[in-house]
């Protein structure tokens, strides 16, 4: 796929039409989907009337908008009028939008090209695009590999060279960890500079509607396009926005103050904290001061957003009842069976599970010691950041401690302290489960052994984790003697519940 | 402790239809995340304002009023064009009051 500037040089030059382009791009996105499943729908006739309007334009000599002809992917969970955005979700698997998202409707009135809607986690609530009702993308890096989520169709898209540029949405690493996992780039902007009108709300505080790409500035051409104050986002600032484009041409980075934060770099594994290292040491070949900064309360963000964010999902989920959004139970009784047997039956189990905390952690009782409390982290959390950006001009960090994983595989990172007791727990003749994960989760750790003798053992170990964590941390290695075998680690969406981990075991 | 009986109470609250193996392993997972949440305990929040939204600091930039004026409504048509049960422009959901 052709970068925006070579879309837009060559619509001038007449070397091919906006029309051309979005065939292109809808043939390769619609062969692509059977091995990626990036896309959940395809708008054709929607890309084909956008790009015949910019052909027109052109005919008629007129300048070309700044997305004009530009493939574009939109997250499924972006409204679209009159094209069906499920969310991921069967609860939606008929809604038709009645209006479009204001991102949607200033990137289409800048010329771009709507070829779909991308496939994402049920809700946006997942980190590795397992959770859709449509299937899991898969990574077009390796197709073994998870894409990242929750908006990893959105990533897959621009990675699998379908479109240039693409839209997402962030509100606990949506846009950053799929974009680090395909190997992309994406922003998620700050919080007010892009309207979420039209976002179809998981947790208001928190939501973000932001762009992918290929590369930097045409990530940056696409944010130019949608920032900026909407009326009808009482959350959206009014804050000038920039000339990203022009920004980017006059770099400049000398002298630049970065931070890296000690307790980011401190989960990494090898590999990832590698790639780091080489970043930073190309910034300092280009006359940046790098130096280690200190974000404390970094080990409270996972437990403040999942309470924040669950909290909010359960109040913003509760929408859809079987009354105003496409999906009811056909077993329905009074209005109160009807609400309860319809989102029972149509929400997938990471969002009933994420329900079912926010339900608790907001009910009589609980509200102040995990409500309120998290509220108080989170504006501790903020303060450390105003902190650390009074003494540097940017933090550069790993966005995940660890690259895109296997495909029903958990990456685990758990301290020596708590590896070495899970050891402890494994009876002989196992020799050694030594597990790694990030410190904070509680994970259960289920091990079948195929023993071709005495056919299959059953290892539960537990693993209970509460930071601060020794913060050494080994790589997992399964030894069951006398045969070795390989132990898949199911990872769950959320990263922060447990595992039930079946293996995959190899003699 | 979260007890199933908890559990069954915070589905009802929720307006969750749960199944009997729906609600073990809701009762499991809630206990675990729980209890991962409880790191906030340990946190010393005196003095701290809770931050409800990043916005609101009453500067020009992110003051959220707009001008109150009129435009179209949406139309009951639309509004109610995704409903799964609709009769006559309303939607249309089981009996709530019984006759006398």
């Amino acid at each position: 796929m052709r970068t925006i500037s070579e879309i837009q040089s060559g619509l001038r030059s007449r070397a091919f039409s906006a029309v051309e382009i979005a065939r292109e791009a809808l043939a390769h996105a619609e062969d692509t989907n059977s091995s990626t499943n990036a896309f959940i729908s395809f708008s054709r006739e929607r890309a084909l009337a956008a790009a015949e309007q910019v052909d027109a334009q052109i005919a008629a000599g007129a300048e070309l908008s700044p997305m004009a002809g530009v493939p574009v992917a939109v997250k499924d969970v972006i409204s679209t009028k009159g094209l069906r955005t499920t969310c991921g979700s069967r609860m939606l698997e008929n809604y038709i939008p009645p209006y479009d998202a204001t991102a949607v409707e200033r990137l289409e009135a800048a010329g771009g090209v709507i070829i779909g809607k991308a496939n994402c986690d049920e809700f946006a609530m997942g980190s590795s695009n397992e959770n859709s009702a449509y299937g899991p993308v898969r990574n077009p890096v390796d197709l073994d590999r998870v894409p990242g989520g929750s908006s990893g169709g959105s990533a897959a898209a621009v990675a699998q060279g379908s479109v240039p540029v693409s839209l997402g949405s962030d509100t606990g690493g949506s846009i950053r960890q799929p974009a680090s996992f395909c190997g992309v780039v994406g922003v998620t902007p700050t919080y007010g500079r892009v309207s979420r009108y039209g976002l179809v709300a998981f947790a208001s505080s928190l939501d973000h509607i932001g762009p992918f790409g290929r590369n930097v500035s045409d990530t940056a051409a696409l944010l130019q396009v949608i920032a900026g104050r909407d009326l009808m986002d009482a959350t959206s600032a009014s804050a000038p926005v920039p000339d990203y484009l022009a920004a980017l041409r006059n770099v400049d980075i000398r002298g630049m103050k970065i931070g890296v934060p000690a307790e980011y770099m401190r989960h990494a594994t090898g590999d990832t904290a590698a790639r780091v290292h080489e970043s930073l040491d190309a910034l300092r070949g280009l006359g940046c001061q790098v130096r280690e900064i200190s974000l404390p309360n970094t080990d409270y963000a996972i437990a403040a957003y999942y309470v924040i964010c669950t909290a909010e999902a359960s109040a913003n989920l509760a929408r859809y009842d079987g009354v105003r959004y496409t999906a009811r139970s056909a077993k329905s009784g009074s209005l109160n069976e009807m609400y309860s047997n319809t989102r029972g039956e149509f929400f997938g189990p990471e969002v009933k599970r994420r329900i079912m905390l926010g339900t608790y952690v907001l009910s009589h009782g609980y509200y102040d010691a995990y409500y309120k409390k998290a509220q108080q982290v989170r504006a501790m959390i903020t303060r450390d950041f105003t902190d650390a950006f009074r003494e540097v001009d940017a933090i550069v960090a790993p966005v995940s401690p660890f690259p895109a994983f296997k495909l029903g595989e958990k990456v685990i990172v758990v301290p020596l302290a708590a590896a070495a007791s899970a050891a402890r727990r494994l009876p002989a003749p196992e020799s050694a489960l030594v597990v790694t994960m990030v410190a904070g989760f509680t994970v259960t750790v289920k091990v079948v052994v195929a023993d071709t003798e005495s056919g299959s053992v059953t290892v539960r170990v537990t693993v209970v984790l509460v930071p601060p964590a020794p913060t050494a941390a080994v790589k997992l290695k399964v030894r069951v003697a006398p045969v070795p075998v390989n132990v898949r680690l199911e990872r769950t969406p959320a990263g922060l519940c447990d595992h039930e981990v079946v293996s995959d075991v190899a003699a | 402790m979260l007890t199933e009986k908890d559990v069954r109470y915070v589905a009802n609250l929720a307006n969750l239809t749960l199944s009997d193996e729906e609600f073990s392993r809701m009762s499991h997972d809630l206990a675990g995340i729980l209890s991962q949440m409880d790191v906030l305990s340990k946190v010393d929040t005196t003095g701290v304002a809770p931050m409800a939204q990043v916005l609101f600091d009453d500067t020009d930039e992110t003051s959220t009023l707009r001008p109150d004026v009129e435009r179209a409504p949406l139309g009951s048509d639309l509004a109610v064009a995704n409903s799964a049960v609709t009769s006559g422009g309303y939607y249309k959901v089981p009996r709530v009051i019984e006759k006398g």
